[in-house]
């Protein structure tokens, strides 16, 4: 009987033709079963039938730099009313000739972000650099020193407020948040009580009630006389509320710790403080960093809530644009506009998770 | 079978660990580092520690035996107060252990402590396991701790991990490098709480012979095991355990050769097969 043949005895061979390629790769894909086919059919038949419209629509009908009387002519997208209005959805009405500094302020958080997205370049120069970063936006934005107009920053508006409700929302959220975790694992009954009912309390009331009461009722308690500017109350308000879903994920990570964690380290005569800084918490933070970025994610977008109390954030410098007469109705436009600036925010941060998930 | 019997078998079955080990020489002081005095302690209302009364001397070597249970490991774990008790007195190196944390603290620094599961901190290198407590407990400058931390390592045979997380290491490797952890807070005493039994039976060895080694060193050690072999070979006093008590206390030799009490020869018995 002849050996069964084995092709090739032992030498190189390059994989059947079928496997490789383009012809391989849609066969694995896209057909690799009747029912991926079916589905790679549907898809491609409903793609065929929106995207060269929409192409159309936005792309070789859209008019990008007319009045608005030329939008409603032409049969397209109308992106003239993102392109006109630029600087007043970017800027709100912060004054005209002034707003080279949002621009500036706006690029260099741009850069400060960009550049401590990767973890090896944490070290304290960072901090200096956004502490350095900071303090000059935040004798940017108002002025009143160095020659500077002093603009009020109920005149601030648009992409900066937005930014800056973010930034320090999250940045002081955060922190908070892991205080009010540990608290609610304390051995001291108050402490631990106190942030029980923080957290319940703040986590039983939708972030809009919390607005309105920052922006109506807290005045009230206020003593006569004294006024607490509208940004820092819903700023505030924006905090509060972030912490305490911070504080319940960061609790997760914390039971996530095997006890074993916290003995060694107490044996070896470390405080509670030490023993927290540099066993613990390193290590539970690092397990719940994709929900806390859910939850830094989540509290950005709702930053855009702050337009029922009447601050002037992206959202509500749009609707203001598009409540003119001349660029009523041409609300997608603007709203897709403002989604993209949102959806760059929110992928930056979900790609810096995933990055720090992996490189941590 | 006698008891003679019996023992001698364990010794056999042992021998490769007592070969390893020099005759380690009677260096026993006769000042108490641990005082133990009337300890009870309760979980809830489950009695586990019943009356224990215990002195360790500068030097002593004691191994605690006893069935699954019987409070072996609460025990060791009340005299560095991971465990806090409800009667009775632990003085530990002159300071009696209370509520008061900070004392609490000073005391732990004074003493290892070896886990079965070697509880080695994941996130950070073996190096940085060794340095921590000394740079932040002690306040030792970083070079110097990880001089001293490199010293500890080639001491327990595994200097070229130092950059690994303990992650990349075998049990026995963990293990060690938990001991070297302990030895670089230049402990007075050192507890260890089963060290070898979470270990593959091939890591045992390697182990117990660095427990040796530190035993040749002087080191006040009291060891909570089940390996005869390294009872026989570094203990001065055995002591069984059961219910929470301690019901036998004496010298290797006499422990193996002739338990006194019922419940010890059937312990016996039953890990020496
Ligand atoms: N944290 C705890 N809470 C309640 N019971 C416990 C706790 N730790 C141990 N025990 C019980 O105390 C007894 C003694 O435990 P342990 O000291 O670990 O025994 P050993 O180390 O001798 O096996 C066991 O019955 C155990 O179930
Ligand atoms: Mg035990």
């Amino acid at each position: 009987m002849e050996p069964l043949s084995s092709e090739g005895m032992g030498e190189i061979l390059s994989p059947p033709a079928t496997t490789l390629g383009f012809v391989g790769w849609v066969r694995r894909n896209l057909f690799n079963g009747i029912f991926n086919s079916l589905v790679t059919m549907v898809v491609l038949a409903v793609l065929m039938a929106f995207v060269p419209r929409f192409i159309k629509w936005a792309l070789l009908d859209g008019v990008w730099y007319s009045s608005g009387q030329g939008c409603r002519e032409a049969g397209g997208a109308c992106w003239s009313v993102v392109t006109r209005n630029l600087r007043f959805i970017l800027f709100g009405f912060y004054p005209y000739e002034q707003q080279w500094r949002p621009v500036l302020c706006v690029g260099l958080f741009m850069g400060l972000f960009a550049f401590s997205r990767k973890p090896r370049h944490w070290n304290r120069r960072l901090l200096y650099a956004w502490g350095t970063g900071l303090l000059i936006m935040g004798v940017l934005m108002p002025g009143g020193i160095f020659g500077l107009d002093y603009i009020e920053p109920a005149r601030w508006g648009g992409i900066c407020l937005t930014l800056l409700l973010s930034l320090f929302g999250l940045t002081a959220a955060y922190p908070l948040g892991v205080i009010l975790a540990l608290g609610r694992q304390s051995k001291l009954p108050v402490v631990k009580s106190l942030s029980v009912i923080y957290i319940e309390l703040i986590r039983g009331v939708p972030l809009i009630s919390l607005l309105f009461m920052a922006s109506v009722m807290f005045p009230l308690f206020l003593p006569e006389g004294i006024t607490v500017n509208k940004i820092l109350r819903a700023q505030a308000a924006i905090i509060l509320f972030t912490a305490a879903y911070i504080a319940e994920v960061v609790r997760g990570g914390l039971q996530a710790i095997p006890r074993g964690q916290y003995e060694a380290a107490e044996s070896l005569g470390l405080d509670y403080t030490l023993k927290m800084r540099l066993i613990i918490l390193p290590q539970a933070l690092k397990i719940v960093i994709p929900p806390t970025v859910s939850i830094l994610i989540s509290a950005f977008k709702d930053t855009s809530l702050v337009v029922i109390i009447g601050l002037f954030d992206l959202l509500k410098t749009t609707q203001v644009t598009l409540a003119n007469p001349e660029w009523m109705g041409f609300s997608t436009e603007a709203f897709s506009f403002i989604a993209v600036i949102y959806f760059v925010g929110c992928f930056s941060m979900s790609n810096l998770s995933r990055r720090l998930e992996r490189e941590l | 079978m006698t008891w003679e019997n019996l023992a001698f078998r364990a010794w056999e079955k042992e021998s490769m660990i007592r070969e390893s080990s020099a005759t380690t020489e009677n260096r026993v002081s006769t000042q108490p580092i641990i005082q133990i005095i009337g300890l009870h302690k309760w979980f809830g209302e489950f009695h586990v520690l019943r009356n224990i009364n215990l002195t360790v001397n500068k030097g002593e070597r004691i191994v605690v035996c006893g069935p699954s249970g019987s409070g072996k490991s609460t025990l060791i774990r009340c005299i560095n107060r991971l465990e806090d008790h409800q009667r009775g007195r632990i003085i530990v190196d002159n300071i009696e252990l209370t509520h008061d944390i900070k004392k609490v603290e000073k005391i732990r620094a004074e003493v290892g402590m070896v886990f079965q599961h070697f509880n080695l901190f994941p996130h950070l290198t073996v190096l940085e396991n060794l340095t921590l407590g000394p740079v932040w407990v002690r306040k030792i400058p970083k070079a110097e701790a990880e001089e001293t931390a490199m010293l500890f390592l080639e001491k327990v045979h595994i200097a070229e991990q130092a950059r690994k997380y303990p992650g990349q290491l075998s049990g026995g490797q963990q293990q060690r490098v938990a001991i070297a952890r302990s030895l670089c807070m230049k402990p007075k005493v050192m507890l260890f709480d089963e060290p070898t039994s979470a270990l593959d039976p091939e890591m045992v060895k390697e182990v117990l012979d660095v427990m040796i080694e530190l035993a040749q060193d002087g080191m006040t050690m009291i060891v909570v095991s089940h390996e005869m072999g390294f009872a026989r070979s570094v203990a001065h006093r055995v002591l069984f355990m059961d219910y929470g008590q301690i019901v036998e206390e004496n010298t290797p030799e006499e422990f193996f050769s002739n338990p006194r009490h019922e419940r010890t020869k059937l312990f016996l018995s039953q890990i020496l097969h």
